[in-house]
């Protein structure tokens, strides 16, 4: 289990990323992990108050988008999520998947900040589009 | 603000480094990865002291969370090896081996064989950049390891089942093992060792030379 140093990671990427900002506060880290990238959900939450204490990540939630596994099927000529990770046939033809397109993810999407001496939400996890200022506004 | 970076990235560019440095010298490196005690460094001990007997020039680099004894097992063998001590961390990174290869001239080897800290979750993510990376599930922990921890068997590119010789003893299921393996890392190429009678090791050699040629004609 290294949950933890992981965490400590999306901390010092994420910081060295704000850098120059004015940041007031990070309200929440979108992070997508891969079903194949062998981090799990529920110790890496249980780390995140740890890791982010005492810097300008302490408070913020932290957003998993999961990923499934992809293969590409040739047989049927598609692209295939698969339900889990214990087997890599296609769910449709049972032909095994040799070609993993998705599913080894494991990075920073986006980070949700409230940057001081305004208000406005600077972000595009939540799709909170009002608040998006035009590019060059 | 949206940032997309790899949360590895740092490991990921130091291990893209190491693998064009192995590769510019012409050494084939090997990364092993197992459970605690199934076999690492007993399928090492072997592997290096046939294959200078038969003239290849290889060494080691051996994690261990605390200790060296490892590390002294594989140097009986006359090749050069080094302990890496990743004091509780709980798998190799890049950085690890590029600092512990300090020294040593690359191209006069021909295989860098690295056992990696006996777990199979955490080393899965972490590139070394090694040529081919080889699980090693031994017969004595069930045939369902790999189901277990899918996302180590699906990243080899060679798994390995090992204490062989012990398979009748334990009621190894061989079939179901061939058959999960199969199942998560679909056109693995699969040996079946035993480091006490050298059962498989044929086989393993001759998968060594032939990845060993491979990646060296990509060189070229
Ligand atoms: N019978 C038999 N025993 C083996 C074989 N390979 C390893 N062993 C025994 O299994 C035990 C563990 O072997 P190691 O080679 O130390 O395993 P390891 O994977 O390096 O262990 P860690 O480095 O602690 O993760 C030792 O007692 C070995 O003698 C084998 O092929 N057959
Ligand atoms: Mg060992
Ligand atoms: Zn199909």
């Amino acid at each position: 289990m290294h949950e933890l140093s992981i965490a400590y990671s999306v901390v010092s990427s994420a910081t060295e990323a704000l850098a120059g900002r004015k940041v007031a506060k990070v309200d929440s880290v979108l992070l997508r992990v891969g079903a194949l990238s062998g981090i799990m959900e529920d110790p890496l939450q249980f780390c995140w108050g740890l890791a982010t204490e005492g810097t300008l990540l302490a408070g913020s939630g932290l957003v998993i988008e999961r990923v499934p596994v992809t293969i590409r099927c040739r047989p049927c000529g598609q692209d295939v999520a698969l339900d889990g990770v214990q087997s890599f046939r296609c769910p449709r033809c049972g032909t095994p998947g040799l070609e993993v397109l998705k599913g080894r993810e494991l990075e920073i999407v986006s980070l949700e900040i409230e940057e001081d001496g305004d208000d406005a939400h600077s972000g595009v996890a939540t799709g909170d589009s009002e608040k998006e200022r035009p590019a060059g506004g | 603000m949206e940032l997309r970076q790899g949360i590895l990235k740092k490991n990921d560019l130091l291990a893209a480094d190491l693998r064009a440095r192995f590769g510019a010298a012409g050494l084939l490196a090997v990364n092993l990865v197992s459970s605690p005690g199934a076999g690492k460094t007993a399928l090492l001990e072997r592997t290096l002291r046939e294959l200078r007997l038969t003239g290849q020039r290889v060494a080691a680099l051996v994690g261990d969370l605390e200790t060296d004894n490892d590390a002294r097992r594989l140097a009986m063998s006359g090749a050069p090896v080094r302990q890496i001590q990743t004091h509780g961390c709980c798998h190799l990174e890049a950085d690890m081996i590029g600092r512990h290869l300090e020294g040593w001239d690359l191209g006069q080897l021909d295989y860098l064989f690295i056992e990696n800290v006996g777990n199979l979750v955490c080393p899965a993510g972490y590139d070394l950049g090694e040529a081919l990376r080889v699980a090693i599930v031994s017969v004595t922990e069930g045939e369902d390891k790999p189901l277990k921890y899918p996302a180590m068997f699906h990243s080899a590119d060679v798994v390995a089942i090992s204490k062989i010789d012990l398979a009748a003893a334990c009621e190894f299921d061989r079939d179901a093992a061939l058959r999960n393996i199969r199942e998560i890392r679909p056109g693995v190429e699969i040996l079946e060792t035993s480091s006490k009678s050298g059962a498989g090791f044929a086989e393993w050699f001759e998968l060594l030379a032939r990845r060993r040629e491979a990646a060296d004609e990509a060189e070229a």
